[in-house]
């Protein structure tokens, strides 16, 4: 099972997410970084199946640059947000969607912190608090020993020390 | 497509979407891969072990197949999977990194390997294909020094001028030829469209075992002596084990200078050794004075000898006068 948590406070937002990154029953990795950096005030946090996150994570993380590259400036979190949703659903709508849960944390200078859910049937919700676990009942339940946590806020992305449940 | 979880959606969903698995066909067991690779970085580069044995549909249809397959001198993928998906796209892997030496001057990183491998199985996902790969490799930098040829030449002139070009245009978030770290590295490449970089990996239905010995062993400061030693008695634990995995294992270990790859040895002769020496431990005879302390221990081949043997040091004690000698075969047969 993998988890992301976001966490919207009145000048910054907290995102955490485990680290582990699983094949069956196996842990292939115990420092699986899923946190993605859009910008310089803007995280991607993707959890889902195997290829698609990575695939659709990166996708999105290139042409998010690649706009402030052509025009100068960077997109705002809304806007980035609503581009993933519109990328997710355009996808869903092909012969090969992805299925990816998504959370966006971001910065803007003009509306502050925003958190932005989104999941794999390309919803998108603005809310203060969200998380995604994955949850089909088939899935063997993984011990999740450590977890990344960062924070946004006007001055841009930083690390906080990584949560460690439990006997390392 | 029906599906079992209640969040699910009524309206069915497009063929290419796998919820839960990339297999139509629900599997008998979680791994499907019949094999044991496994790959370590450690101080003297990278290790690369895997069994041999090939099995279709529970008989071994190949009991010395190569599943550790060099790609080029520095780098070398171990299989697992189907044999042929395998076989096919390494080649075609080969191919492509020969194509980016001979077009850029300069070899790919292991990452970037991993990476074209990993966009060239894109498409196939979720059909049937079933490629899961460990890319070990010793990333050298831009040039490889004893290998210059005169294509390789030119083409690295080209490379300086273009790497100039680049530094001058640079913005923020593109990314220069320079920045690649060389040294050893490991990719695990999944048809199913995961890529991770680590530093040990198992692949296949003998990997929990082969994790549990490695998990155990393996460390940065090992020396290659070491490292073989472990890579060998974790393929062997797992072939223990496993069905799917027997008959010989293959290592390669790759440095700086290149791939070099070891006699391929039989298990079935570390099985038989293993078999001697706990055969050995269980029988041994403990021989005590009347004082209560042994004096003499013996190791015994059988079982029978043994007990032979306690009868005939308790007689001769008797003979000799000795009191209160006691003699126990320990064997657990």
């Amino acid at each position: 099972m993998e988890y992301l948590i976001g966490i919207q406070g009145p000048d910054f937002v907290l995102v955490a997410a485990d680290n582990v990154a699983a094949s069956s029953i196996i842990q292939m990795k115990h420092d699986y970084d899923k946190m993605f950096k859009l910008s310089e005030k803007i995280l991607l946090l993707c959890v889902g199946e195997a290829g698609d996150t990575v695939q659709f994570a990166e996708y999105i993380q290139k042409n998010v640059q690649l706009y402030k590259m052509r025009n100068g400036y960077e997109l705002s979190p809304a806007a980035a947000a609503n581009f993933t949703r519109k990328n997710l659903a355009d996808y869903l709508r092909s012969r090969t969607p992805y299925h990816v849960n998504l959370l966006l944390a971001g910065y803007d200078e003009a509306d502050g912190p925003g958190l932005y859910y989104m999941d794999y049937l390309s919803a998108l919700a603005k809310a203060p608090f969200a998380a995604h676990g994955y949850g089909l009942n088939r899935r063997f339940i993984l011990n999740l020993p450590s977890f990344n946590v960062r924070l946004i806020d006007r001055e841009g992305i930083h690390d906080l020390e990584k949560l460690t449940l439990g006997a390392k | 497509m029906p599906s079992q979880d209640s969040m699910e959606p009524t309206f069915s969903l497009p063929i290419g979407l796998p919820l839960s698995s990339s297999h139509s066909v629900p599997l008998p067991f979680p791994m499907s891969h019949g094999t044991t690779t496994l790959a370590f970085i450690f101080q003297g580069g990278v290790l690369a072990a895997a069994d041999t044995r090939s099995s279709c549909s529970g008989l071994v249809a190949c009991p010395a197949a190569q599943k550790i397959l060099p790609i080029h001198s520095h780098l070398v993928g171990t299989t697992s999977g189907t044999s042929a998906d395998c076989a096919l796209w390494k080649r075609i892997l080969a191919r492509e990194l020969r194509l980016y030496q001979l077009r850029h001057g300069r070899r790919l990183s292991t990452g970037g390997a991993a990476k074209l491998l990993s966009h060239m199985l894109q498409p196939f996902k979720g059909t049937e294909l079933c490629v899961a790969a460990t890319l070990c490799g010793w990333d050298g930098g831009e040039m490889d020094d004893n290998q210059m040829t005169d294509v390789e030449n030119s083409a690295s002139l080209n490379l300086e001028k273009a790497k100039t070009q680049c530094l001058s245009t640079a913005v923020g978030g593109q990314q220069c030829f320079g920045r690649e770290r060389s040294g050893p590295s490991l990719y695990y490449v999944c048809s199913d469209g995961t890529r991770l970089k680590g530093t040990l990996f198992s692949v296949g239905s003998g990997s929990p075992y082969a994790y549990s010995v490695l998990d155990q062993g393996v460390q940065w400061g090992l020396t290659v002596q070491e490292a073989v030693s472990i890579a060998r008695e974790a393929v062997f634990r797992a072939t223990y084990r496993d069905a799917y995995s027997g008959n010989c294992v293959d290592l390669y270990h790759i440095t700086s200078k290149g791939w070099t790859r070891r006699n391929r040895e039989d298990l079935k002769e570390e099985y038989y050794r293993e078999k001697e020496r706990q055969s050995g431990d269980s029988q041994r005879i403990m021989v005590k004075d009347f004082k209560g302390k042994a004096f003499r221990r013996m190791g015994g081949e059988f079982t029978a000898h043994s007990l032979a043997l306690c009868r005939k040091v308790q007689s001769k004690s008797l003979q000799l006068g000795v009191k209160g000698v006691d003699c126990q075969s320990t064997s657990r047969y």
